[in-house]
């Protein structure tokens, strides 16, 4: 069945609707593929072939019935492990959580359901999305695909490492300060981050409300964007959804002009410490742009220098507070409850168990940055230094239609490399938080790979809040002029399926 | 340098409800001291009378109809407590012996 795997979600979607194969055929394919491959990858915490086969089965009766149904209905998509499902455990990758079931669907799984895709399992991560290698994950290591000594990023590295080893062709992300779009870029993806309030956060386990927003990787930008208007939209179950159409991302998608588009290369996120086989591929697609009639422009975003430290004093600060839903009274585990102890001792034992280091550490910052005597000169100076990043953003596309960075300043890092240095590790979200912090629209395509270590590098496209649709259009332009150059850049993996 | 003890990541511990060992306090008092130092960073640019923004887009309070909808059943909503008795979460003594 490697012809089904080694489509596009686009044809397979295709396909599927003028019934050349059945979406129970296609989900057994990619089943059996994540059987053949998945123990080396480790993209999977749960994956139960039953319920995806009768998923698919639903949907194919559902087309046998007459029913219209979307682009996608019957395409097999992973799920990450934050969004809560009523018929798979949800865990964030914590023990505090294991086993879980949640009570209802989040938003965007509702909708995965109701366009028809097929739930193939849940993906790994980052505990509660704090990181940025899936080395926090209280579970299992995940390896990158294209070289499994590697990272696969994070925090949503199952996702990325379950589309790039082509056990799916699509999955699910949620973007904190980056956590689709640097393991998009590592892994040789297309990763997006709608504008902040376009997806859903219902149903989300949550860990930095004012910046978690949920988006789609693929192995093509149109896959992305159909993946994209699938979940994405106005829902009144979230306080901060916007009440808007989604974007034309799909037409953006298919169109990728950029005549005359003016491209605004942002000084701050173009800096001589990145790696230069990642620096010098951001250098030629630039060019590239512009042989194909935009105009580039360099400028500048000062407050840009100060936002990974705003971003690691604001995102702590919001997940010690949610996180102190983990209390072992209402669900998850408990510890320690052998009748003498009280309700307070139980809980600080229960959290102390269920927790991983990265999320203990944040929280502890996160309490220090609140707490009396030092909220102003660190949550208080962090939230300033947002409204700067948002004016440096307001300025810029006075004058440009998009943003471009590198994605990350390199490449996939060798696993265990930055697991004990929190600094190390934060520095790989550098380019991707600005656009967190002011809720702006963001994504990741692949631009190439860096000529010394051979590993996939990340074309990053900001735009404003609800222009998604310019970084589609742009990234298509990318992928197009480069698939036709060098043939798909997936292609090269060890893990390509061929048709 | 912001330098963080021992004792004050404790009592930051006991703030957030982590009965963390000896090992973790000194290695936590350690990392939070780097990164305090990193992240002061903010300070140095968050001068003179700039406004805060807790979210990137302009918050206005939603409301819903107050109508009455179906919610969950006490099974639903039991099914992942810890422990359960009649038909409500079972906790540890709130309360300590001598009050």
């Amino acid at each position: 069945m490697s012809d089904v795997i080694s489509l596009t979600a686009a044809d397979l979607g295709a396909a599927i609707g003028a019934g050349e194969v059945s979406s129970e055929e296609a989900t057994t394919a990619y089943l059996d593929r994540v059987s053949s491959v998945d123990g080396e990858i480790g993209a999977f915490l749960h994956v139960d072939r039953d319920v995806a086969l009768a998923q698919a089965r639903a949907v194919d009766a559902r087309r046998a019935a007459g029913e219209e149904l979307g682009p996608l209905a019957g395409v097999p998509v992973a799920h990450k492990d934050v969004f809560s499902t009523t018929d798979m455990p949800t865990t964030a990758a914590s023990k505090i959580l294991e086993g879980w079931r949640p009570p209802y669907d989040a938003t965007v799984t509702a909708r995965l359901r109701e366009a028809g895709l097929v739930i193939l399992g849940k993906t790994n991560m980052d505990e509660f999305a704090m990181g940025s290698s899936t080395e926090n994950s209280a579970y299992q290591v995940t390896r990158n695909p294209w070289d499994t000594d590697r990272i696969p990023g994070g925090s949503s590295g199952g996702s990325s490492a379950a589309v790039a080893a082509f056990e799916v062709p699509l999955a699910t992300g949620t973007d904190t300060g980056g956590s689709i779009r640097q393991p998009a870029a590592v892994c040789g993806l297309v990763g997006a981050k709608p504008t902040y309030g376009g997806s859903s956060r219902y149903g989300v386990i949550a860990f930095a409300s004012s910046l978690d927003t949920p988006g789609p990787f693929a192995r093509n930008v149109l896959d992305a964007a159909l993946l994209h208007e699938a979940f994405s939209g106005h829902d009144p179950r979230d306080s901060t959804s916007i009440d808007a159409p989604v974007p034309p991302v799909v037409d953006a998608a298919r169109l990728g002009d950029v005549e005359g588009l003016r491209v605004g290369v942002v000084k701050e996120l173009d800096s001589d410490g990145f790696q230069p086989g990642v620096r010098q591929r951001f250098h030629e697609t630039l060019e590239l742009l512009e042989s194909l009639g935009a105009k580039i422009v360099e400028l500048s975003c000062p407050s840009f220098d100060a936002a990974l430290s705003a971003y690691y004093l604001i995102a702590p600060s919001e997940c010690s507070s949610n996180l102190a839903r983990f209390d072992a009274m209402r669900y998850g585990l408990r510890v320690g409850d052998d009748g003498t102890r009280s309700a307070e001792e139980v809980m600080s034992l229960t959290r102390a168990e269920g927790f991983g280091a990265e999320v203990k550490r944040r929280i502890i910052l996160g309490t220090y940055a609140l707490s009396s005597g030092y909220y102003d000169a660190y949550y208080g100076s962090a939230q300033q230094v947002r409204t700067l990043i948002k004016r440096d953003f307001d300025a810029a596309f006075e004058n440009v239609d998009v943003l471009v960075s590198p994605t990350t300043p390199t490449t996939a890092f060798p696993i265990g490399e930055r697991s004990e240095d929190p600094m190390a590790m934060y520095l790989a979200d550098l380019c991707t938080i600005p656009s967190n912090l002011a809720g702006n629209a963001s994504l990741s395509v692949p631009c190439g790979l860096a000529p010394e270590d051979g590993l996939p590098v990340g074309f990053q496209i900001m735009a404003p809040p609800l222009a998604d649709d310019r970084t589609y259009r742009v990234a298509a332009a990318v992928e197009r002029t480069l698939s036709e150059r060098d043939g798909a850049l997936l292609s090269r993996s060890p893990y390509a399926v061929q048709g | 340098m912001t330098a963080i003890t021992r004792d004050e990541v404790a009592h930051l511990a006991r703030l957030s409800r982590l009965a963390l060992d000896e090992s973790e306090l000194d290695t936590l008092a350690a990392q939070l001291g780097d990164i305090l130092t990193a992240v002061a960073k903010v300070q140095e640019v968050a001068k003179g009378d700039i406004p805060p923004s807790s979210h990137a887009l302009p918050l206005t309070n939603v409301y819903r109809p107050d109508e009455a909808r179906p919610c969950l059943t006490p099974e639903q909503a039991l099914a992942g407590a810890p422990a359960v008795e009649e038909q409500r979460f079972r906790v540890p003594r709130i309360l300590g012996e001598e009050e």
